[in-house]
C-alpha cells in the first residue's frame, strides 16, 4: 500500500541501497496518476449525464485509456528492469505483504481496464474510435454475452480500482506524514529522512 | 514521531480521502438526483408492463433490413465522409415504430423510424436514426424528458398540457400528428434525421447539415382505421411482401443550413428553399425478423460518424447516444441471460 518499494529492491552502483525510483519511473507514476484519476472521473461522469458533456468525456476516455495501456506496459517493463528501492526494514510483514499485493493489483488494474474497455466496445459492434477517422481494430467479435460480461467487469473493476487508489494515497500519506520513513520521498523526490 | 504528528497526519489523510470520495460521488451523479441522466430517459420510457426483455427501450418493435447505398459523389462537396464518395456500400437498417411497447399496434403508433448503418471498405462507419416526423416535438432534451414523463403520468392530459404551456413548440407537433397523412408502408415514408450535424469538406470548410430519406415509392394515403383492419403487424408483413417483388428505394438528401438557421433546436425546421445535395440512393432488398436478424444487436447511435461528419451544437445526439447506450447495455445483458438459460 505504500507507494514504493518492496521486492525487487536494487542496490546503487556505489553499494548503498537505492532511496528513490528512477526519474523515468517517477515521471510515469505521477503522469499516470493524473491520467488514471481523470479516466475514473470521466468514466463515472460520462455515464451519468445525457448532456453534450457525455460525448466530450467519451472522446477523452477512449484515447486516454489506450494511452494508459501503453504507458502501463512501459512502466511494467521499467519496474522489472529497474526494480524499486527497498521498503524500510521495520515495516511489519503483513503491511509489507499488503504493499506488494496492492502494487501488483494496481498494475493489473491499469492494464486490464483499457483492454476490457476496448474489448467491450468491440463486443458491442461499435467502432473503437480514438479520434475522428482513427479506429482501433476490434479486439473480439460482436457478442451480447461477452458485452454483458465485459460491461459489468469494466464498471466493477473501476470502483475497485478507485478504492485501491484511495488506499494507496492513504498509505503514501501515512508514510509521508506519520512514519516519515522515506517511502513517500522515494516516489515524490526530495531528500529521504534518515531511516 | 510525536503523538501530535500522528493525530495531525491522520486528520490530513482522512480529509484527503473524504474529499476524493465526495468528488468521485459528485462526478458520478450520486449527489445530483436531478442531473439530466440517461437513466431518467429510460425510466420515463418504461411502458406500464415494463420493457420486453432483450428489446430496445424505445422504438421497441421493428424489422431488420439490408441493402446498399449508392453514392452519387455529390455530397463530397459538403463532407469528406468516405460513404459520400461515388460508389456502392452495404447498408444495414431497421424500420421501427416510435413506441416503447414491443407489441404496439401499427395502426395506433403515429411515429415511424428508420435506423441505418453504412460502412465503407476502408473502415468508415455512419449510423443514423431517422423518423417520419419533419421536426422534433420539443427543442431540448430536458423538455423531451418532461414530455415523456408527462406521457407516462397518471394524469396524462393535464401533464402534457403543462409541458405544452412551457414548450409552445409542442403544439406544432400536435398539429402534425393530427393532420399528416398515414401510409400503409414503411417504404412510403419520408424519414428525417432532424438533428443538425457539422459536415467538413475537403477544404476544411464546415457546413451545418441535416438529412432526409425521400421515398421513391408512390405514397398511398390510408386511414388508421383501414390499417387497423389489416392487423397489428401489417407494416412488417407489407415490407416483406413488397421486397419479394422488388427493392424499396430512398434518395438520401443533405440540406445545408442558411445563415441564422437554428442548428441547436431540432423542433425548428429550416426553410424549404435551403440548398440540398443528393448524396445517393438507399436500396433496401431484404427484410428479416428482428429477433434473429442482423439489426438486433446494432445500436443506431447517431454519434457514430465517419470523418467528415461530426456533432455540432444540437444537444440531442449526445442525449440519444447516452440513452441508447443504457438501452443497449440492458438489453444485451437480458439477451445474454436468455441465451445462457436456453443452453
Amino acid at each position: 500500500m505504500s507507494d514504493a518499494t518492496q521486492d525487487g529492491a536494487t542496490a546503487t552502483p556505489g553499494g548503498g541501497a537505492r532511496t528513490h525510483f528512477s526519474p523515468a519511473q517517477r515521471v510515469l507514476h505521477w503522469g499516470m496518476a493524473v491520467a488514471i484519476l481523470a479516466m475514473l472521473f470521466a468514466g463515472v461522469g460520462m455515464v451519468s449525464t445525457a448532456r453534450p458533456l457525455h460525448l466530450e468525456l467519451i472522446d477523452l476516455h477512449r484515447p486516454l485509456g489506450i494511452a494508459i495501456l501503453v504507458l502501463a506496459l512501459l512502466r511494467l517493463a521499467l519496474r522489472f528492469g529497474r526494480g524499486a528501492p527497498p521498503l524500510p526494514r521495520d515495516l511489519p510483514p503483513p503491511v509489507r505483504f499488503g504493499a506488494t499485493l496492492s502494487h501488483w493489483a494496481l498494475y493489473g488494474g491499469m492494464i486490464a481496464m483499457p483492454l476490457i474497455g476496448w474489448a467491450m466496445v468491440s463486443a458491442a459492434g461499435l467502432p473503437v474510435v480514438m479520434w475522428s477517422g482513427m479506429h482501433l481494430p476490434p479486439l473480439v467479435a460482436q457478442s451480447d454475452a461477452l458485452h454483458a460480461l465485459l460491461w459489468d467487469a469494466h464498471r466493477i473493476i473501476a470502483y475497485l480500482l478507485f478504492a485501491l487508489i484511495l488506499l494507496h494515497v492513504e498509505a503514501a500519506l501515512m508514510h509521508a506524514l506519520i512514519r516519515r520513513d522515506g517511502v513517500f520521498e522515494a516516489m515524490a523526490g526530495g531528500p529521504a529522512p534518515p531511516r | 514521531m510525536t503523538k501530535g504528528n500522528a493525530v495531525g497526519g491522520a486528520a490530513v489523510i482522512g480529509a484527503v480521502v473524504a474529499v476524493a470520495a465526495v468528488a468521485f460521488a459528485w462526478a458520478g451523479g450520486w449527489l445530483s438526483p436531478g442531473r439530466l441522466s440517461p437513466e431518467q430517459f429510460i425510466a420515463a420510457l418504461r411502458p406500464p408492463g415494463g420493457p420486453a426483455a432483450g428489446d430496445r427501450r424505445n422504438h421497441a418493435k421493428g424489422v431488420c433490413v439490408t441493402g446498399t447505398f449508392e453514392a452519387t459523389g455529390a455530397a463530397s462537396a459538403l463532407s469528406t465522409a468516405a460513404m459520400f464518395r461515388a460508389g456502392t456500400y452495404p447498408v444495414l437498417g431497421r424500420f421501427s415504430l416510435g413506441s416503447a411497447e414491443a407489441d404496439a399496434s401499427d395502426a395506433t403508433t403515429r411515429v415511424r423510424g428508420f435506423g441505418f448503418r453504412i460502412r465503407t471498405p476502408d473502415g468508415a462507419e455512419w449510423r443514423s436514426g431517422t423518423i417520419d416526423v419533419p421536426f422534433f416535438p420539443v427543442g431540448t432534451p430536458a423538455a423531451f424528458l418532461a414530455l415523456l414523463q408527462a406521457q407516462g403520468s397518471p394524469d396524462k392530459g393535464a401533464a402534457i398540457g403543462r409541458v405544452a404551456a412551457a414548450h409552445p413548440e409542442l403544439k406544432r407537433f400536435g398539429g402534425w400528428a393530427a393532420s399528416a397523412p398515414w401510409t400503409g408502408s414503411f417504404a412510403e415514408e419520408r424519414y428525417n434525421g432532424i438533428d443538425a450535424f457539422v459536415a467538413t469538406d475537403a477544404s476544411g470548410a464546415q457546413h451545418a447539415v441535416r438529412w432526409s430519406l425521400l421515398p421513391a415509392a408512390t405514397v398511398h394515403q390510408v386511414t388508421p382505421a383501414a390499417l387497423a383492419v389489416m392487423g397489428p403487424d401489417v407494416l412488417e408483413h407489407e415490407i416483406e411482401t413488397r421486397l419479394a417483388t422488388g427493392p424499396a428505394r430512398w434518395t438520401l438528401v443533405l440540406t445545408e443550413a442558411g445563415p441564422g438557421d437554428p442548428t441547436a433546436d431540432p423542433s425548428r425546421d429550416w426553410p424549404a428553399e435551403r440548398r440540398t445535395v443528393t448524396a445517393g440512393t438507399i436500396t433496401v432488398v431484404r427484410s428479416e425478423d428482428q429477433a434473429q436478424g442482423p439489426c438486433r444487436d446494432v445500436n443506431f447511435d447517431p454519434t457514430v460518424l465517419p470523418a467528415g461528419l461530426a456533432t455540432g451544437d444540437d444537444p440531442f445526439p449526445a442525449a440519444r447516444s447516452a440513452t441508447y447506450a443504457v438501452s443497449f447495455n440492458r438489453r444485451t445483458a437480458e439477451e445474454a441471460r436468455a441465451q445462457g438459460s436456453t443452453r
